[in-house]
C-alpha cells in the first residue's frame, strides 16, 4: 500500500494537537487508504495533506474559538483589532513626540541598513561574475606555472601549438579548445564609419563555449575565415538601425571581413565585458606573420597566447590537469630546470582568485569580498546597537506608561506584544527608508566602485535577507523594554520608589565602546590606505609624464611612412619630439631570458625586461643618465647598443657596465648608458631590471611629447591633421601617459574611497547614537544639574562631568581599536613591496580625532543642560 | 435556564454518533455523514466537532482497539453522555413545535 505524503504527516507529528495525536493519526491512516480506494491515490493524497494542514493547531483551535460562544468572549489579545489599533497608535504619538529621537532612530539604523545593503550587492555581483556563461562550471583558462629562481610563477601565456595538441590528443577531455590572441584595440571601418574597439580572435567554436546569445546570423559564422561577430553595440555603432550580417566591413585597415551574426553584448560582469567583436583565430594566423611562424613552425618556446577550453561533461578540473601536466616539458625538455606544469584555471576562479602570493597560495579580490564584508556587517552591527541603545535608554521614560497599563488590567503578555511591535515598526520605517537610501546612491556607489549594480527586485533571497533581518533587529531592539519593562511592579512605578539599578546602563557602554572601537580602526584603515596610496604616487618615475602621449601604430601605413610623418609632425611645432617604442613608458609587457655576458655565472637564470626604442625615445620621455649616454645617429654602431636601467646594472653585478658587452638571442649588444630607473610596471612593486634596444621594426606605439609652451588642445588639433593624411584608415585615438599612470592606482583608490566613505558613515552612525545617549543622560540628570548649580557649580564643571563618562568609553574603545589596526593593516602592507611605514602620529591622530568627535557631540546636549536655568529645572516638583 | 446549544453540524455529528452506536470513531463518523447526507465533509471538520462536542460534556469517550491498517494507533470511541441525549431531544423538541406551529396552508405549499 501506498504511503500518504511523509511531510505532511511529519507536519501533524510536530504541530497537531498532542492530546489527540494518536487517534488523529490512526483516523487519517485509515481515511487514507478509504480515499485511495474510492476516491485514487492523488484525491487522497490532496485531502491527507488539507486535512493535516487544517488540524494544526493554530488553525485548529481558532476553527473551535469561532464556534464558541465562550470563548469569543475572551479573545486572544493579539487579534483584537481594538488594541492592535491602539498600540499603533501609541507607537505613532511617541515617534512624533520625540522627533529627534525618531529621526536618529530610524535614520540611522536606515544608513546602516542601506550600507550592508550596498555592501551586500557588492558581494553579490562579485560572486556571480562570469555566471552569465551557460558553461560556467565547465570553462577553464589553460594556465603554465613553474619554478624560477625560487620563486613560484603563473602564467596564462601558452604557445600556440598547445591547441591542436590538447584538442587531438586529450580530445575526450575537452568539448572545446579555444585558441585566443588578447582583447585589444581594433579600428573597425565601415566606408566613412570608423571606431576603435576592443575585440578578440577566437578560434570557431568559441561562440559554443561562451553561448553567444546570437541576435542575427549565427554562432556558426565564425567557421568562415573572413567573417567577424559583432557585439550588438558595435553593430548598432557601425550600422545604425540597419542589418548588420552580410556587410563588408575592414579590420586595422587591413582584413576585409563579412559580418556574419551580432551577439547580445556580454554583462558588465563578466570576464569578456570588453570583447566587442570576435574575429576567427584563422584570419589572425594568416594576416599575422609571426604568428603563423609560431604555428606552421611548432614553436613550444614562444608564448604569446591565450587558451580557452571547456572539459568534456563527465571530466573534472583537476583530473584533466593531471593528464596536461607534463604537456610543456613533453616538447619541451630543456626547459626541465624550471619544473614547467600546465594546468587549468577553472572560470570561477578567474574573478576572485587572480594572483598568487608568494607561497604560491591564491588570492585576489575575494579578500576584498571578505573586507567589505566585514565591513558591512560591522556598519549594521554599529546601527543596530545605536537602536537599541536608544530604544532600551527612552523605554525607561515609559515605566509611567507600563504601570498605568498594568493598573488598567494588561496582563505581561500584552506589554510584550506592544513593546515589540513598536520596535518593529521602527524596524519597518527603517527598512522602508534604507531601500530608498540606496536607490538615491547606487549611481554613485556604481561608480566608484566601477560596477553596474541594480536593486534585485525580483530576487527572493535578496527580501528575505532584508526582511529577516529586519524582523531580527526589530526583535533584539525589542526584547529588552518588552521583557524587562513589563516586569515592572505597577506599584511601584506609580508611586516613584521605582529605581533603574546602578547596573542598568553597563550593557549600553559596552555597546559604545563597540561602537567607536569599530569607528576608529575604520579611520585608522582609511589614514593608511590613503598614505600607501601617496606613498607609491611621490616615488621617482625616472621620466617625465607631463605633456606625454601615445598613440597606437596599428596600420601598416604607420610603419610605411615613419619617418614622413615624422618630419610633418616636428614641423607643425605642437610636438617636441617623438619617437616609437615596443610598449608605452607605463607598460612592461615584455620578459626575456637567454642573455649572457661577460663574468655571469653559467648557473644564474636571468630575465631581463626587454623594450624596443628608437633613437629619439629617451629624448621623447626625458630619461635621466647616471652614466654613460644615450642612442645616438653619430655612432652608427649604436644599432646594437644597449641601455640598460640602474636595477639591471646590479643585478648583472658588473663594476662598470658601459662599453661592456651582452649577447641575446646571436646578437652582440654593446651597453652604452646607464639610466635611472624607469618606473614602468607597478608602483608598488620594485623596478624590473630592464634593456633598451634600438629597433625599428618592433614598434607598437608612437610617443609624442607635445610642447609645453602651446595648449594641449591646439597641438593635439595639430597633430591629427597630420594623422588623418598618414593614417586614412582609422580614427586618431591617443592617450596621456599621465593619465594611463594613474590608472594603475585604480584599484587602491577605489579601496580607499569605498573604505573611507563607510568609515565617515561608521562614525557618523556612531555619532548619531551618541548624540542619542547624551542628551537623554542629561535629561535625566536633570535635577542633579539644576541642584548642582544651585550649590555653585560652574558651567564649565557640569559639562566636564556630563562628558567624562563618554570620553572614558572613547579612551577604552582606542586602546582596544589600535592593536586590532596594528595587526590587520600591517598584514595589508605586507604584500606590497613598497609600503608606507605603520607610524605612530596615524594612531593618535585618529585617535584624537574621534575624542574630538566625541566631545563636539556631547558637549552639545551637556552645554545645553549645563546652562539650563535651575529654576526651570527643579521648579517641576 | 440555560438551554444547550447545538450548531447544525454539531447536531448532525452528535446523532451520527448515536446512530453509530458502539463503533463510533473519527472514521466510521466522517464516512456516515458523507453517505447519510451526501455531503462531503473534511475529517478535520468532523475532528474538531467531536472535541468540541466532548468539551461541551454531550460525548464521552475512550481509548481501544489498535489495527495494522491504523499503523497500530489506538482509536477513540464516542458515545452520547445523558447531557447529550437531552440535548438531543431538546432540539428535536424545539423543530417539532416549529413544525406544529406552522400554518396548514403553508404546509400544503411545501407540498405535505
Amino acid at each position: 500500500m501506498k504511503k500518504p505524503p511523509r511531510w505532511a504527516t511529519e507536519l501533524l507529528r510536530w504541530w497537531g494537537d498532542p492530546d489527540t495525536l494518536e487517534e488523529v493519526q490512526g483516523d487519517l491512516f485509515e481515511l487514507y487508504a478509504y480515499w485511495v480506494e474510492t476516491v485514487g491515490e492523488r484525491k487522497a493524497r490532496w485531502r491527507y495533506s488539507v486535512n493535516v494542514l487544517k488540524l494544526m493547531r493554530p488553525l485548529a483551535n481558532r476553527k473551535a474559538t469561532e464556534h464558541d460562544p465562550i470563548r469569543n468572549a475572551v479573545p486572544p489579545f493579539f487579534l483584537s483589532p481594538a488594541m492592535l489599533r491602539n498600540y499603533l497608535k501609541i507607537a505613532l504619538r511617541n515617534l512624533v513626540k520625540n522627533r529627534v529621537y525618531s529621526f536618529i532612530n530610524i535614520g540611522g539604523l536606515a544608513v546602516g541598513m542601506a550600507v550592508a545593503m550596498l555592501i551586500g550587492l557588492w558581494i553579490y555581483d562579485e560572486l556571480s561574475y562570469d555566471r552569465y556563461f551557460q558553461n560556467y562550471g565547465r570553462i577553464a583558462k589553460v594556465m603554465q606555472t613553474g619554478e624560477f629562481n625560487g620563486e613560484v610563477f603563473h602564467g596564462e601565456y601558452n604557445p600556440a601549438p598547445i591547441g591542436p595538441e590538447l584538442r587531438k590528443i586529450y580530445a575526450d577531455d575537452f568539448s572545446h579548445v579555444i585558441m585566443s590572441s588578447w582583447t585589444s584595440d581594433h579600428i573597425l571601418a565601415y566606408g566613412d564609419n570608423k571606431f576603435t574597439k576592443t575585440g578578440n580572435y577566437l578560434s570557431a567554436d568559441a561562440p559554443d563555449m561562451l553561448t553567444l546569445k546570437m541576435l542575427s546570423g549565427t554562432r556558426a559564422g565564425l567557421k568562415d575565415p573572413a567573417s567577424i561577430l559583432l557585439s550588438e553595440s558595435v553593430a548598432q555603432a557601425l550600422f545604425g538601425t540597419t542589418d548588420a550580417v552580410g556587410k563588408l566591413i575592414k579590420i586595422d585597415n587591413k582584413l576585409d571581413v563579412k559580418v556574419t551574426g551580432v551577439y547580445e553584448d556580454f554583462p558588465y560582469n563578466t570576464e569578456f565585458r570588453d570583447m566587442k567583436f570576435i574575429a576567427p583565430w584563422d584570419l589572425y594566423v594568416s594576416s599575422e606573420a609571426w604568428v603563423k611562424r609560431a604555428q606552421d613552425n611548432v614553436e613550444w618556446g614562444n608564448f604569446s597566447w591565450q587558451v580557452l577550453a571547456q572539459i568534456a561533461p563527465n571530466a573534472t578540473f583537476e583530473g584533466v590537469s593531471e593528464k596536461i601536466k607534463d604537456v610543456r616539458l613533453k616538447h619541451n625538455p630543456e626547459v626541465a630546470f624550471i619544473k614547467p606544469r600546465v594546468y587549468l584555471q577553472p572560470m570561477s576562479k578567474w574573478h576572485l582568485y587572480s594572483g598568487w602570493d608568494k607561497s604560491g597560495n591564491l588570492e585576489g579580490r575575494i579578500q576584498y569580498v571578505w573586507l567589505f564584508g566585514i565591513i558591512g556587517v560591522f556598519v549594521l552591527l554599529l546601527a543596530c546597537i545605536n537602536f537599541m541603545n536608544l530604544s532600551t535608554a527612552r523605554s525607561e521614560k515609559r515605566a509611567k506608561e507600563v504601570g498605568i497599563r498594568k493598573a488598567v488590567g494588561s496582563v505581561r503578555s500584552q506589554l510584550i506584544a506592544q513593546f515589540f511591535s513598536e520596535s518593529l515598526l521602527v524596524v519597518t520605517f527603517a527598512f522602508a527608508l534604507s531601500i530608498v537610501l540606496v536607490l538615491l546612491i547606487l549611481p554613485l556607489f556604481n561608480e566608484i566602485a566601477d560596477k553596474k549594480i541594480g536593486i534585485l527586485w525580483t530576487n527572493p533571497i535578496f527580501w528575505l535577507t532584508g526582511i529577516g533581518f529586519s524582523l531580527l533587529t526589530g526583535l533584539i531592539a525589542g526584547s529588552y523594554p518588552a521583557l524587562y519593562l513589563s516586569s515592572f511592579q505597577a506599584v511601584k512605578v506609580l508611586k516613584g520608589t521605582f529605581r533603574v539599578g546602578r547596573f542598568a546602563s553597563i550593557p549600553r557602554q559596552v555597546l559604545v565602546v563597540i561602537q567607536f572601537t569599530v569607528s576608529v580602526t575604520l579611520i585608522i584603515g582609511t589614514i593608511i590606505v590613503f598614505r600607501q596610496i601617496q606613498y607609491a604616487k611621490s616615488r621617482p618615475v625616472g621620466y617625465d609624464r607631463s605633456g606625454l602621449i601615445t598613440v597606437a601604430m596599428n596600420t601598416p601605413e604607420l610603419h610605411q611612412h615613419y619617418n614622413a610623418l615624422r618630419d610633418d609632425l616636428i614641423r607643425t611645432g605642437a610636438v617636441m619630439d617623438m619617437s616609437t617604442s615596443s610598449t608605452p613608458a607605463t607598460d612592461l609587457n615584455s620578459q626575456n631570458s637567454g642573455f649572457s655576458w661577460e663574468g655571469k655565472d653559467p648557473n644564474f637564470k636571468e630575465s631581463f625586461g626587454t623594450i624596443a626604442v628608437t633613437h629619439d625615445f629617451g629624448k621623447t620621455v626625458g630619461w635621466q643618465f647616471v652614466q654613460g649616454r644615450d642612442f645616438s645617429r653619430q655612432f652608427p654602431s649604436d644599432s646594437s647598443g644597449m641601455v640598460i636601467n640602474e636595477t639591471a646594472a646590479r643585478y648583472m653585478g658588473l663594476k662598470d657596465p658601459v662599453g661592456k658587452q651582452m649577447k641575446w638571442n646571436g646578437k652582440t649588444f654593446r651597453i652604452v648608458g646607464i639610466i635611472k630607473d624607469m618606473l614602468m610596471a607597478s608602483p608598488f612593486e620594485p623596478v624590473f631590471q630592464t634593456v633598451y634596444m634600438l629597433d625599428y621594426g618592433w614598434a607598437s606605439v608612437i610617443n609624442i611629447k607635445l610642447n609645453p609652451n602651446r595648449s594641449t588642445r591646439e597641438s593635439l588639433a595639430k597633430i591629427e591633421t597630420v594623422f588623418r593624411k598618414f593614417n586614412p584608415g582609422s580614427p586618431f585615438d591617443y592617450r596621456f601617459t599621465d593619465q594611463q599612470y594613474a590608472l594603475k592606482f585604480a584599484a587602491e583608490e577605489r579601496i580607499g574611497k569605498l573604505a573611507s566613505g563607510f568609515a565617515i558613515l561608521a562614525i557618523l552612525i556612531s555619532c548619531l547614537g551618541l548624540f542619542g545617549l547624551a542628551s537623554f543622560v542629561a535629561e535625566q540628570r536633570t535635577k542633579e544639574i539644576g541642584v548642582r548649580k544651585v550649590l555653585g557649580a560652574s558651567v564649565f564643571s557640569v559639562w566636564g562631568l556630563l562628558s567624562k563618562d563618554f570620553v572614558l568609553l572613547v579612551i577604552i574603545s582606542f586602546g582596544i581599536a589600535t592593536p586590532i589596526a596594528y595587526y590587520f593593516l600591517g598584514n595589508w602592507l605586507h604584500k606590497y613591496e613598497y609600503r608606507t611605514e605603520l607610524s605612530w602620529w596615524i594612531f593618535v591622530v585618529s585617535g584624537a580625532g574621534a575624542l574630538a568627535v566625541t566631545l563636539l557631540t556631547v558637549s552639545y546636549q551637556s552645554i545645553k543642560a549645563a546652562l539650563l536655568n535651575p529654576v526651570k529645572s527643579l521648579r517641576s516638583e | 435556564m440555560k438551554r444547550a446549544f447545538l450548531g447544525e453540524f454539531e447536531e448532525i455529528v452528535l446523532l451520527t454518533v448515536a446512530i453509530l452506536g458502539e463503533s463510533a470513531y473519527g472514521v466510521t463518523v466522517t464516512q456516515e455523514i458523507e453517505q447519510k447526507t451526501g455531503r462531503s465533509v473534511g475529517f478535520s471538520t468532523v475532528h474538531t466537532t467531536l472535541q468540541r462536542l466532548a468539551e461541551k460534556g454531550f460525548l464521552a469517550s475512550e481509548m481501544g482497539g489498535a489495527t495494522a491498517e491504523r499503523g497500530g494507533r489506538r482509536k477513540r470511541f464516542f458515545s452520547v453522555t445523558a447531557a447529550g441525549r437531552r440535548a438531543l431531544q431538546e432540539v428535536k423538541q424545539v423543530r417539532e413545535e416549529l413544525w406544529n406551529a406552522l400554518p396548514p396552508q403553508t404546509l400544503q405549499l411545501m407540498g405535505n
